[in-house]
């Protein structure tokens, strides 16, 4: 792709900022996620695959994508900018994110030419929801351990068996599912196999469950001789673990391809300094205390190391000791971070901190406790943060395996 | 804060003098050379500083009207990073930034005096401190005018380098402002310079006693230049040794990963232990912020009087590089058990080297609580 110019650039970003001012949905009167693990209405779920349609109609998501499967083609700098202002304008998520940034990228990469033909404007026309069955009840850090069987029989696989934590299991068409395919072979992870499968066949049940929140977002998703075409499989029998690495890969952030769209409302620390402007501690305004001052400052290294760790990662000069040092520590650092900022966030507080959502009086309707608690989706979900951090310490410093 | 200004700008010419640092930096100071020049008087070794100055390294922020090579004050991080990674301790750090002093508040006679001799490894040092207090207001330093003479009174301490320095830049107050006085070590007795005895035994400084020194009007830099001035080497002072603290923490890492990795008990290589694995991948990440924070302000600074995005981004620097070494150092010793208590483990050079950089500048509290009248007021 040639170089394009600043000017053109700048063009773009105002033309996308004079679209999102234009077209941000007035408030809906009910509770929007503040990320894709959230939807728990069929309401919600409307007015999201509407959204998500309209960028997508505007020509705002995608965009580095195959044009023949519903993208543009144009240079990934453009969807960036496109990213920046949704989250500028403060709009609502696109949530089809199990979509648009693990199985589309995947898709795209090692997909055959029907798989794309078949999922990826789905994905980006929010037309079909999906879903990953990768965890279950007794397998989930120890995701290579999965037992859920998909045993051959003529065109199809039967399935049994359950997933869980399947975040919109109830609204997909479609799931990323990974399956026991045969018992045999040396290693846990051999014997698994990858499906694009379909949910709207016999004997899947998914069951929502409530969470800390009271919010709904994600089910147990019973298999009972659920029947899946053969050709669902992608690539071939006993590939499972890799693809699921793969896709994992894309899930952390560590692999690009995404289709973008904003996927959590913004959640930065300038906006978590405005809310506190007003709030007194002993008399005194709370951002006079030495002791918050002195936090506060410390979170804003952090956010900004996080940033500026996007930015290194681009001069590979400036990576060579551990080049895949930002690369895999991105999920951890971030979800980490937000984990402090937001607990601190409610913490500061005073006896606001006690108000929940749902109260009038509560900051910002509650927006920090309720980003605090739903925050654990990204510690615990995608690989924990302890997993994370043996993952980085084998993987990048070479230490060996516990 | 307003708008996040995020750049981090490296072009070939950095990576390339990134590049030649480092193979420098591990080809001169193995650890054997390191510990082989601790006992000695000057801490270095004076033939790899010449080589250091053949290289062009003293003038590499200077213009080239000075004999530099005009590549900026940014270009000094890398070389400054990659000689923290060796424990490279020369007069660098004390002359690059007495240089900066001139450059930023000289005039042009000075300028033209003393820079292309700086560039040349003429050594020079900042004489800074009256006392612990890296937040003072002020000097209680002085320096009174009489006649075409300025004469000084007081003492400085922790003045790197000073046995070694050919120039000192002095902060004194003249008529109640704050002023930065150039003194020849020819001007000095031998008397006058006390050496001091470092926790960090790479380096080396002295108290000096300044008192009685007259120099001629004409070796003064005073005015709004020299306030500015005296603000921005505070500033870049922090910013280097952020970078040599990255350095030093990439390398104290170095020294951790490997013993994890060799080290039994309990029939298990003791990096698989979990209690040991995961504050080591926070070494890690605190390092690798340091990192980003000190790229980022060398993207921000240039020769004119450094903006507000530059302070923010050299305080953040220190702060994180001063909480990522000083973590990296005390781990290095208690991980590697009764042996990492001992002298003759490389960890402890490390944990000296924190508990020094922690001090320079202006400590980790010192700069957020700047950063707190920056970024939240
Ligand atoms: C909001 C949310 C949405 C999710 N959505 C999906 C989804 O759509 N699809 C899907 O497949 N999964 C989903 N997950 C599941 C998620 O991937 C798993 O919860 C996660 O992998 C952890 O597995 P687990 O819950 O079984 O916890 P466990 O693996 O039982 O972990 C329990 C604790 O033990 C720790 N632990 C486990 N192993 C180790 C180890 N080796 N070393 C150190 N500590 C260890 C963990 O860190 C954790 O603290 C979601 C989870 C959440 C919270």
């Amino acid at each position: 792709m040639s170089e394009v110019s600043e000017q053109e650039l700048g063009e773009f970003r105002a033309e996308v900022s004079a679209w999102m001012k234009d077209n941000k949905p007035a408030d809906p009167g009910f509770l929007l996620p503040q990320t894709f693990m959230e939807v728990g209405s069929e309401q919600v779920l409307e007015f999201l695959r509407e959204w998500q349609h309209k960028i997508w109609s505007a020509g705002y998501l995608g965009m580095a994508w195959p044009k023949e499967y519903g993208g543009q083609a144009v240079a990934p700098i453009y969807q960036r900018i496109a990213d920046q202002e949704m989250k500028r304008h403060a709009v609502p998520i696109c949530f089809n994110v199990i979509g648009l940034s693990w199985t589309g990228p995947l898709i795209n990469d090692i997909g055959t030419e029907a798989e794309k033909q078949k999922y990826l404007k789905g994905i980006l026309n929010a037309e079909d929801v999906w879903c990953q069955g990768f965890s279950e009840p007794d397998h989930g850090s120890d995701l290579g351990n999965a037992q859920c069987r998909a045993v051959r029989d003529g065109d199809d696989y039967v399935v049994n068996g359950t997933k869980i934590w399947t975040t919109m299991g109830n609204y997909a068409k479609y799931m990323i599912l990974l399956a026991r395919t045969s018992t045999q072979g040396a290693r846990k992870y051999d014997g698994l196999s990858f499906f694009l499968a379909p949910m709207d066949v016999a004997g899947i049940d998914p069951r929502p469950i409530q969470k800390m929140t009271g919010e709904y977002g994600f089910c147990e998703t019973f298999f009972t001789d659920a029947r899946i075409p053969a050709d669902c499989i992608m690539g071939e029998e006993g590939q499972g673990w890799r693809i699921a690495m793969q896709t994992l890969q894309y899930e952390r952030g560590a692999e690009a391809g995404a289709a973008g769209g904003l996927m959590v409302v913004r959640t930065v620390m300038e906006d978590l300094i405005k809310d506190l402007r007003g709030l007194k501690r002993d008399g005194e305004p709370l951002l006079k205390d030495p002791l918050v001052r002195d936090r506060l400052v410390q979170l804003l290294m952090e956010e900004k190391a996080i940033s500026l760790g996007e930015r290194r990662q681009a001069h590979s000069a400036l990576n060579t000791d551990y080049p895949f040092s930002l690369a895999l520590s991105g999920k951890l650092r971030s979800s980490e971070f937000a984990r402090e900022m937001r607990q601190y966030a409610v913490a500061l507080q005073g006896a606001q901190g006690s108000l929940y959502v749902g109260d009038d009086d509560a900051i910002s309707g509650g927006f920090w406790q309720r980003a605090y608690f739903n925050n654990f989706a990204t510690t615990i979900g995608g690989g924990t943060s302890q997993v994370q951090a043996n993952i980085i310490g084998e993987r990048v410093l070479g230490l060996p395996k516990d | 804060m307003a708008k996040a200004n995020n750049v981090i700008t490296f072009s070939d010419e950095q990576a390339m003098v990134l590049q030649s640092a480092r193979d420098f930096c591990a080809d001169k100071s193995p650890v054997t050379a390191v510990r082989a020049l601790l006992p000695g008087n000057t801490g270095y070794s004076d033939d790899v500083w010449q080589e250091m100055v053949a290289l062009g390294w003293l003038g590499i922020a200077l213009p080239e009207q000075y004999g530099g090579s005009g590549l900026g004050f940014g270009s000094v991080v890398p070389l400054a990073e990659s000689m923290g990674r060796g424990l490279l301790s020369t007069p660098f750090f004390s002359t690059t930034l007495a240089a900066q002093a001139i450059l930023r508040a000289g005039e042009s006679q000075q300028k033209d005096t003393w820079l292309p001799r700086l560039a040349e490894g003429t050594t020079a040092t900042l004489a800074l401190l009256d006392n612990e207090d890296w937040g003072a207001p002020d000097t209680t330093c002085t320096a009174t005018v009489a006649g075409s003479e300025i004469t000084l009174q007081g003492t400085k301490w922790y003045v790197p380098d000073a046995a070694v320095a050919q120039l000192f830049v002095v902060h004194a107050s003249l008529d109640g402002e704050s002023a930065l006085v150039l003194v020849e070590r020819a001007q000095l007795a031998d008397s006058a310079l006390q050496s001091q005895t470092l926790i960090d035994e790479t380096k080396r400084a002295c108290k000096v006693d300044f008192s009685g020194v007259s120099v001629s009007a004409d070796a003064v830099m005073r005015g709004p230049l020299a306030a500015s001035a005296l603000r921005d080497i505070h500033l870049l002072g922090a910013l280097l040794v952020a970078a040599e603290a990255a350095g030093s923490a990439a390398a104290c890492l170095d020294v951790v990963v490997d013993y994890l990795k060799t080290r039994k008990q309990f029939g298990r290589l003791i990096g698989s232990y979990q209690g040991l694995k995961h504050p080591t991948v926070e070494i890690l990440t605190a390092m690798d912020s340091a990192r980003c924070h000190v790229y980022h302000a060398a993207s921000v600074i240039g020769d004119e009087a450094l903006s507000e995005d530059a302070e923010v981004a050299c305080r953040m620097s220190k702060a994180q590089a001063t909480d990522a070494i000083t973590f990296a150092g005390d781990r290095a010793i208690q991980f590697h058990g009764g042996m990492g208590f001992t002298y003759e483990c490389d960890a402890q050079l490390y944990m000296r080297r924190a508990q020094w950089v922690q001090q320079q500048f202006g400590d980790a509290y010192h700069h957020r609580k700047r950063l707190a009248a920056l970024l939240l007021d």
